[in-house]
């Protein structure tokens, strides 16, 4: 038994929903026979999870009703659930729903919903892909889900934001996220993960659950934006049906540590996902991205694109796996990750993983890992720009392809200036955005 | 406007550029000319400041000011353009951001006030038309997919906004057919003007039909071997290299 979330785990066995008190149960059981991993695990080889040596305690369970100042979310027009530190924050949230949707959170669930959300949770993932799922259950009190009848088009994006506010040291919240699509359904979700300036430690453990019906489309954006002190070990697990689309994006700013792991099962002919992620650490953060597809059946399809821009001492891990099933014929799969080191301390791991057991397939998949081009830099100088802007330029540029793919106008509105200022220590080498 | 004197230059650790003398005045137009390999680029590269190019010995001035010990920015700042045979393709760039992150560089040196966005990007389409590019370039990466004709003609477009004092123009001409050449030709000649100057580095006389140069000069084995007036380029034309190289 791991003894640094033993506040946690009583606290929360305190105040949960008498219908998740089963799921508490079986997570306390097997979390009790999780052994944390070390770098000896080969999917935790290169991330140390030292920054979990010291003690969390529970949020608690009053939430404090700060003001949130200044931390960086997008303004999207639809629905925003807001939690801070594991609470839910009415006073923060518009809950204005688009007809159809539903948006319940566990904690205010009917007792039909609780039956659903009890007998759906932990469906999307597969046995043992997700190590600190176990933990995610035994500390689950409150969490969001999200229902999209069949037939049922909404049109506006979802917003759940998780904020942690340093209110309270060392402090580790649950987080979790259930979304049904029914049959030819489509929603756009965005999740936001953030912290505010003032933000002190945290650990906070998310896990997303997204469930696509036949002929569904959802496109979910995850945002890591949590910078400083925080350890975020977090999830997405699909399960996709027939012919549904999943469209994500991911961002992970650097924070001490992000571990994200994202499995896609697709478990219906004709579904095809296609994840665009980034992830910038500086300083000494680290961010760590496992993703994996699981091709199941024919005909499906899947692209990947990461890129990673790793600065001063920082590292990163990309492990892009993809598995295509002996059944899976005629799958196209293609991944490519491309890394950027800006400075000769910056260390990424990076290894696309291939299990291919089907012979009628498209694989595709390649790696690079660079610094930038002396060249370009001094064509740069020579039309006048200085050094110090041309690295802002050029790195922008390395990442500004996937930005430009982002479809939700009002979020690429928000993610330019963000990702460009993220860049430049001053204001002045941002001057050239328009 | 320039003054070269005596100047060597080496590309690893290989002497290129041997004792080059050049004096450029105001308003006036130079034509480099030479065989292949006498170092008519690395010229401007050494100029431009260009990692890798090694000044060895001699002088450089622009505008009485010491070129050699200036970080390349601010050549460019000081009114230096040269303009590149090969011009870098950027992914990711815009174009247009581009232009913009140079021109401000440019005019904060000059201390002129900073351009908004809207009189920039109307400058920008202007300098866009005048080189017959289609505004859709000003959107795509610097260069990015651009044809070679293309290409010199985005760098007559910077040269345009950025308005320098002297400009180096490396073989602005080749790969353009007749059409492209006349556009960047009558580019250069509007930009004409009594207070810059340009050396056009060419191997062939053809572009000093479209523009008449003051001064014609032989590069061949790292120095200018001859100078005289445009004549001197249809002697070339006519003679071929050969007879120089003996004279070096």
């Amino acid at each position: 038994m791991n003894d640094f979330m033993q506040q946690a785990l009583a606290a929360a066995a305190r105040s949960a929903p008498p219908w998740l008190e089963p799921l508490q149960a079986r997570g306390r059981e097997a979390w009790s026979k999780t052994s944390l991993p070390t770098r000896k695990t080969e999917a935790w080889k290169y991330t140390s999870l030292q920054a979990l040596q010291k003690t969390f305690s529970a949020a608690p369970t009053q939430s404090a009703g700060s003001p949130l100042g200044d931390v960086p979310l997008p303004e999207l027009s639809g629905p925003t659930l807001v939690f801070t530190d594991g609470h839910y924050r009415a006073d923060l949230s518009t809950t204005e729903l688009p007809a159809g949707l539903r948006l319940v959170r566990f904690a205010d669930a009917t007792s039909d919903q609780a039956e659903r959300i009890a007998a759906a949770l932990g469906s999307a993932i597969l046995p043992g892909r997700h190590v600190f799922a176990p933990l995610n259950d035994a500390t689950l009190t409150d969490g969001v889900f999200m229902d999209v009848p069949a037939n049922t088009r909404i049109e506006t994006p979802v917003h759940i934001a998780w904020l942690t506010t340093g209110q309270h040291e060392s402090i580790s919240v649950t987080q979790r996220l259930l979304v049904c699509l029914g049959e030819n359904s489509g929603a756009t979700l965005v999740e936001s993960f953030a912290n505010t300036a003032t933000g002190g430690t945290a650990f906070t453990n998310g896990l997303t659950e997204l469930l696509i019906g036949r002929g569904a489309q959802l496109n979910h954006y995850r945002l890591h934006l949590e910078q400083g002190d925080v350890v975020h070990i977090g999830g997405v697990h699909a399960r996709q049906e027939a012919d549904s689309v999943l469209n994500g994006f991911h961002l992970a700013l650097g924070s001490a540590l992000k571990r994200i792991d994202l499995v896609v099962n697709q478990q219906g002919p004709g579904a095809h996902c296609a994840v665009d992620g980034l992830y910038l650490p500086r300083g000494t953060e680290t961010v760590d991205y496992h993703t994996c597809i699981e091709h199941a059946v024919p005909h499906c399809t899947s692209r990947e694109r990461f890129r990673g821009i790793i600065a001063d001492e920082a590292s990163a891990v990309f492990n892009g796996r993809i598995h295509i099933h002996p059944q899976a014929q005629k799958t196209r799969a293609e991944l490519s990750n491309k890394n950027l080191l800006t400075s000769n301390k910056a260390e990424i791991n990076t290894k696309p993983e291939l299990e291919i057991y089907a012979d009628d397939v498209q694989c595709a998949h390649g790696a690079t890992v660079a610094q930038l081009d002396p060249l370009t830099l001094h064509y740069l100088r020579t039309r006048g720009v200085p050094r110090d802007e041309a690295e802002v330029m050029l790195s922008y540029g390395f990442i500004n392809e996937l930005v430009e793919a982002v479809e939700q106008a009002e979020l690429q509105a928000f993610l330019k200036p963000l990702l460009a200022h993220r860049f430049a220590r001053d204001s002045r080498l941002t001057r050239h955005i328009l | 406007m320039l003054k070269i004197d005596n100047l060597h230059a080496s590309v690893e650790n290989k002497a290129i550029l041997k004792g080059l003398d050049l004096a450029v005045g105001a308003g006036e137009v130079h034509a480099i000319m030479g065989p292949n390999g006498s170092g008519k680029s690395t010229l401007g590269h050494v100029l431009a400041g260009r990692p890798g190019y090694t000044v060895t010995a001699g002088s450089a001035q622009l505008l009485g000011q010491d070129l050699l010990t200036l970080d390349t920015e601010e050549r460019a700042h000081l009114g230096l353009f040269l303009a590149y045979q090969y011009p870098v393709e950027i992914p990711g760039v815009s174009n247009m951001e581009f232009l913009k992150a140079s021109v401000d560089a440019v005019r904060e040196h000059r201390n002129e006030p900073a351009l908004d966005s809207v009189s920039f990007m109307k400058q920008a389409r202007e300098a866009c038309k005048a080189v017959n590019l289609d505004q859709a370039f000003l959107k795509r990466g610097v260069n990015e997919g651009f044809s070679g004709g293309e290409k010199k003609r985005n760098e007559l477009m910077q040269m345009m906004l950025l308005a320098p004092k002297l400009c180096i123009m490396d073989e602005t001409d080749s790969g353009l057919d007749i059409d492209a050449l006349q556009v960047v030709a009558d580019g250069i000649n509007a930009m004409r003007s009594p207070d810059r100057s340009f050396i056009l580095v060419t191997h062939y006389q053809r572009l000093l039909n479209f523009i008449k140069p003051d001064r014609v000069h032989v590069l061949s084995g790292g120095r200018i071997v001859k100078s005289g007036d445009h004549s001197l380029a249809l002697e070339l034309e006519e003679r071929g290299y050969a007879w120089l190289e003996d004279v070096a």
